[in-house]
């Protein structure tokens, strides 16, 4: 399997990246604060007020590393890429399939069913590592009934009708989301879900990690040659990117929540970390987006059975496989395409 | 008679003998392209450092010579082609610009590793003398194949059936090429050594797996779980 190559993440403000030789240097208060060879590196994220020399980024180009800027909440901004890379007959037949409202609907089946399979499993973690959670029945009850959901997309239906159990299921899920938080529970709670901005420090926690998981999925995506913009579930709209947006649903639970989660419940992120600004959105601080950072890190080093491949993969290298499984099944390789499912 | 923009590279034919699915992941799919810069990298480098060419005697050594043939539609760079100074004899020699007399070209591939006989090899060694022979209008009856591990020399003489072979391996890699499909995975032990490997996936997608089998699998425990 591919090598899980690092990510940088540059969360230093007034940080400025630049190129010596083979190797990216970071440089911040008029000193090196740190210096990696480009050959370790699959993805350079930038967070806030962080620059890149154009050097640098003309090698990251030629080495394939994608660098994405993003604000300080994690809001996605911008990228850059080197030329476009890859298989054009490939793409050819994903703009084809992304026209075609079977197919689109077939692969965005696939990705909901998985995507609902897997936020079941966290459930169903939750009550099999604390049985006496209070919030049992309800936990019990959304598991049931996305489990029925799961029925219901067994056969082929409208790409509007696929959409329309995500978005019950996302109810579901959000619904009970709540009972999963299991400490400090007077600082992490859940109503509902925010985006823009986030407005308490779960939906910013969330909101953080979401970004993060868009820039490995779009990296997995542009490394074997699909385009992440054209996807099937999401449809086109400028500066989207509706491919990666599809991909992610089925990582969101393992990748992103249950990251989330765990760092609240075993209290590795604290309330006073988040700092509420006049307008209600809820920001990080420096030190608590590290510790975000590094247990997603340490996520992605953790090996998996990936069900259909019936191979050990590390966490971190699932977008990547994934991203070749959809290859693979749109160049004819496979009958449809497989998501990853969580057990 | 291919056009210039249609002719692919000699080193395809080796890739295509040794497994038609990973010449169609290079060349059709395009899979190598992460490493093309890199080996647009190492090209400049030969061009710069080893198209020279060295003279003993009756033996002229030429590095890097660009090769092509229009028949087959070919492209490709030679090693290192060898010229062997003939006497008086025109029938079996081409003449080389600014030097005097009749030489016959010599090819030599360079490998790593140890000797060992590989037909892939030896079709990749008889298109480059194919390559040569439309260039400059000559016969060359052999050529080498030279192992870098152990400095051996492996001679290899082009024979019809040789010849037969490697212009069949031409007309196959074109049709590959113009039908844009790549074949089906087959596993097989040479999979393992194979670099390409986990961008074929050839275990998982070499037997027809059912997705929605895999599927409604995951639908059936999620839900026999609940009752």
């Amino acid at each position: 399997m591919k090598r899980l190559l690092n990510t940088l993440f540059v969360t230093t403000q007034g940080a400025y990246l630049c190129r010596e030789g083979e190797t990216v240097v970071v440089r911040a208060d008029h000193e090196t604060k740190l210096q990696v060879p480009i050959h370790t590196l699959s993805g350079i994220v930038c967070f806030g007020r962080v620059s890149c020399s154009p050097p640098l980024m003309g090698l990251c180009g030629e080495r394939g590393v994608l660098i994405s800027f993003h604000s300080e909440y994690g809001k996605f901004l911008a990228r850059m890429h080197g030329p476009v890379s890859g298989n054009v007959l490939l793409r050819r037949e994903q703009y084809r399939r992304a026209d075609d409202p079977q197919s689109s609907s077939d692969i965005a089946r696939s990705v909901v069913l998985a995507k609902i399979s897997n936020c079941r499993t966290v459930l169903q973690r939750t009550l099999r590592d604390h049985p006496s959670n209070p919030n049992a029945s309800a936990l019990k009850k959304a598991a049931g009934s996305l489990a029925r959901l799961l029925i219901t997309l067994q056969e082929s239906i409208a790409l509007d009708v696929v959409r329309g159990r995500e978005g019950e299921a996302a109810r579901i899920y959000f619904n009970v989301f709540e009972h999963l938080i299991l400490a400090q529970k007077d600082h992490f709670y859940f109503r509902d879900r925010s985006k823009r901005p986030p407005l308490d420090p779960m939906n910013a926690l969330l909101s953080f990690l979401y970004a993060i998981l868009a820039h490995d999925v779009t990296y997995a995506l542009e490394s074997v040659g699909l385009d992440p913009a054209v996807g099937f579930l999401h449809r086109d709209r400028p500066g989207r990117p509706g491919l990666a947006l599809d991909l992610m649903e089925e990582f969101r639970p393992i990748l992103a929540d249950r990251v989330a989660l765990s760092l609240v419940n075993r209290q590795q992120v604290k309330g006073k970390g988040f700092k509420r600004t006049e307008t209600g959105a809820v920001l990080m601080d420096n030190k608590t987006r590290k510790e975000v950072l590094v247990a997603y890190q340490k996520r992605k080093t953790e090996e998996i059975q990936h069900p259909f491949i019936g191979e050990k993969v590390a966490v971190g290298l699932l977008p990547y496989v994934q991203a070749l499984l959809m290859a693979r099944f749109l160049r004819g390789d496979l009958d449809g395409y497989p998501p990853f499912i969580w057990r | 008679m291919f056009e210039e923009e249609d002719l692919l590279p000699i080193s395809a034919l080796s890739q295509l003998l040794y497994c038609e699915r990973r010449a169609a992941l290079i060349y059709v799919e395009g899979l190598w392209n992460e490493n093309l810069y890199t080996a647009e990298g190492h090209h400049l480098h030969d061009r710069a450092h080893l198209s020279d060419s060295e003279v003993r005697g009756v033996l002229r050594i030429v590095r890097g010579l660009y090769l092509r043939s229009l028949r087959l539609g070919l492209t490709g760079k030679a090693d290192v082609v060898e010229f062997h100074r003939l006497r008086e004899d025109m029938q079996n020699g081409t003449r080389i610009e600014g030097v005097s007399g009749f030489w016959r070209p010599f090819p030599v591939e360079y490998k790593r590793g140890r000797l060992r006989h590989e037909r892939e090899y030896e079709v990749q060694l008889c298109a480059q003398a194919l390559c040569l022979e439309e260039m400059l209008s000559v016969n060359i009856s052999s050529g080498a194949l030279y192992y870098g591990k152990t400095a051996r020399r492996l001679k290899v003489a082009f024979d019809d059936n040789l010849r037969r072979e490697t212009e069949e391996a031409a007309r196959s890699l074109h049709d590959l090429c113009r039908k844009g499909e790549t074949p089906r995975a087959r596993y097989e032990k040479k999979c393992n050594k194979c670099s390409m490997r986990d961008l074929c996936m050839p275990k998982t997608t070499g037997v027809k797996r059912n997705v929605m089998r895999y599927l409604n699998r995951i639908v059936e425990s999620d839900s026999g779980e609940e009752s």
